[in-house]
């Protein structure tokens, strides 16, 4: 992908859906995402007023009513703010933007709804089609691409040995990605690698992870934490198996059952690991030269100060 | 997939699923001992416990030459959120067929140690999500895009 290209040059200025998470348990990921897109001559417009995707709670109640959700927050950047582009670096607002985009372009019962909800709040309705939703992970890789990134590196994460983790919700159900599997460019809904491909341009060296799509068990850490703690612990243990000294991640939810998980492994399982669990974002951030305070390390539960120092990325 | 997977385990009583967790947990620690078809058997045994509590007979089929992935097509009918073990069974197979097309490769051990995690990783996913389905979808992201309160009286089709 070169600069020059009009994608490229479209994604240069999005508007940006942070969401819950990122203004809480993933502010790492927020400050970061910010602090990289700054850093690299990218422009976000923070999606005014925006509201809740209706995330796994609303969805598993009452589905139309998470498609409104996620409209009313396309429908603002299309019909309010003129965007064509909406970036949501959380999974799970990605994922449901991208399902309420799927309903309403599919479905003539969420559409009425959607009106009827739009008109009630006094607002345009969306239509599908008015803007394209994208991951962080496109819009780093479609703006600038792994040449670009290359050439700004001050810091190479040379030495560096991940498992890139990108859980369930990124490429899962996959007729809501039809950009997905269109040939080597276009990211795999089995295999994803654009994580893979920018954290290789900025020098890492990612290791062969089996469990890149996996269930962290995420949707049961409150009702079932046992089992999340089991299902991370494996995580855990297969990426220091696959050689990785660290997990970089894509999703707030994602990370965070990480991070505690790991912490309740060792208390409850016995199991102790070392791995590092950072975002991707984190992780180039240090890469083109920002400290590790400007791209929210301090935020991260998992201790990685040392690591990075180690490293020469501090 | 281009490897011939071993017979089918399905001729006799599955294995428990608690006998599975305990097996693999040993492999787990001592990978070496860990045999590429003995771990495609777990991942099958694990599948059929699923199929069974759910009222259907384990299929015997297989797709791409794998009766596990014939029974991951099996458990994720009318169960989309199932589809979250995908991969992970593809993984099963794909390190199947590494460890039986170059058992003398010098990454044998790496891919004993690999596909005993993934093995776990499927025997952990679908014994949590038998143990927790009566609280709902375990994954939160497939859920069926049209369910039933979809086309009834919730919130959004008031």
């Amino acid at each position: 992908m070169s600069e020059n290209d009009p994608k490229s040059q479209k994604y240069r200025e999005v508007a940006y859906y942070p969401g819950c998470a990122l203004e809480g348990s993933g502010h790492a990921y927020n400050r970061s995402t910010k602090a990289l897109g700054k850093a690299l001559g990218l422009k976000l417009k923070e999606v005014d007023n925006w509201n809740c995707c209706g995330a796994m709670e609303v969805k598993n109640i009452d589905p139309k009513l998470q498609t409104y959700l996620s409209s009313r927050v396309m429908s603002i950047a299309a019909n309010t703010m003129k965007m064509d582009t909406v970036m949501a670096p959380c999974n799970g607002c990605y994922h449901n933007l991208k399902k309420a985009e799927y309903e309403l372009s599919t479905d003539e019962k969420s559409r009425a709804v959607t009106e009827r909800l739009s008109q009630k709040a006094g607002h345009a309705t969306y239509r599908a089609g008015q803007v394209e939703t994208i991951h962080a992970l496109d819009w780093i890789r479609e703006a600038i691409g792994e040449d670009g990134l290359k050439a700004r590196v001050k810091n190479s994460l040379q030495g560096v040995k991940i498992a890139n983790y990108y859980g369930c919700m990124y490429t899962r159900p996959r007729h809501i990605f039809p950009e997905k599997d269109q040939g080597p460019a276009s990211e795999s809904t089995s295999k994803p690698h654009f994580m893979d491909d920018l954290l290789a341009a900025a020098g890492a060296e990612n290791v062969d992870f089996p469990l890149k799509t996996a269930c962290c068990g995420g949707a049961h850490t409150l009702s079932d934490s046992d089992t999340s703690t089991k299902l991370v612990a494996n995580i855990l243990q297969a990426a220091e198996a696959a050689g990785a000294e660290v997990i970089a991640t894509e999703c707030p939810t994602c990370h965070s059952g990480l991070e505690m998980h790991q912490i309740r492994a060792e208390r409850t399982l016995g199991l102790k690991t070392s791995v590092k669990i950072i975002y991707f974002t984190q992780l180039l951030g240090l890469a083109l030269g920002l400290s590790p305070r400007k791209v929210g390390l301090h935020e991260n539960v998992s201790d990685s100060f040392a690591y990075v120092k180690e490293k020469g990325l501090a | 997939m281009n490897a011939a997977p071993a017979p089918a385990s399905a001729s006799g009583p599955a294995l428990s699923l608690a006998a599975i967790g305990r097996r693999l947990d040993e492999l787990a620690a001592d990978p070496s001992r860990a045999e590429a078809g003995e771990l495609l058997c777990f991942g099958e045994a694990v599948l059929e416990h699923w199929a069974r509590a759910r009222g259907h007979e384990p299929t015997d089929g297989r797709r791409e030459g794998f009766r596990l992935l014939a029974l991951h097509r099996q458990g994720a009918d009318q169960d989309p959120s199932f589809n979250a073990c995908r991969e992970t069974c593809r993984e099963l197979a794909w390190h199947y067929n590494l460890l039986t097309l170059e058992p003398a490769d010098a990454e044998r051990l790496q891919r004993q140690r690999m596909m005993t995690l993934v093995a776990k990783h499927l025997y952990l996913f679908v014994s949590g999500k038998m143990e927790t389905q009566k609280l709902g979808e375990f994954c939160c992201s497939s859920r069926p895009l049209r369910t039933r309160v979809d086309s009834g009286d919730g919130a959004g089709s008031e």
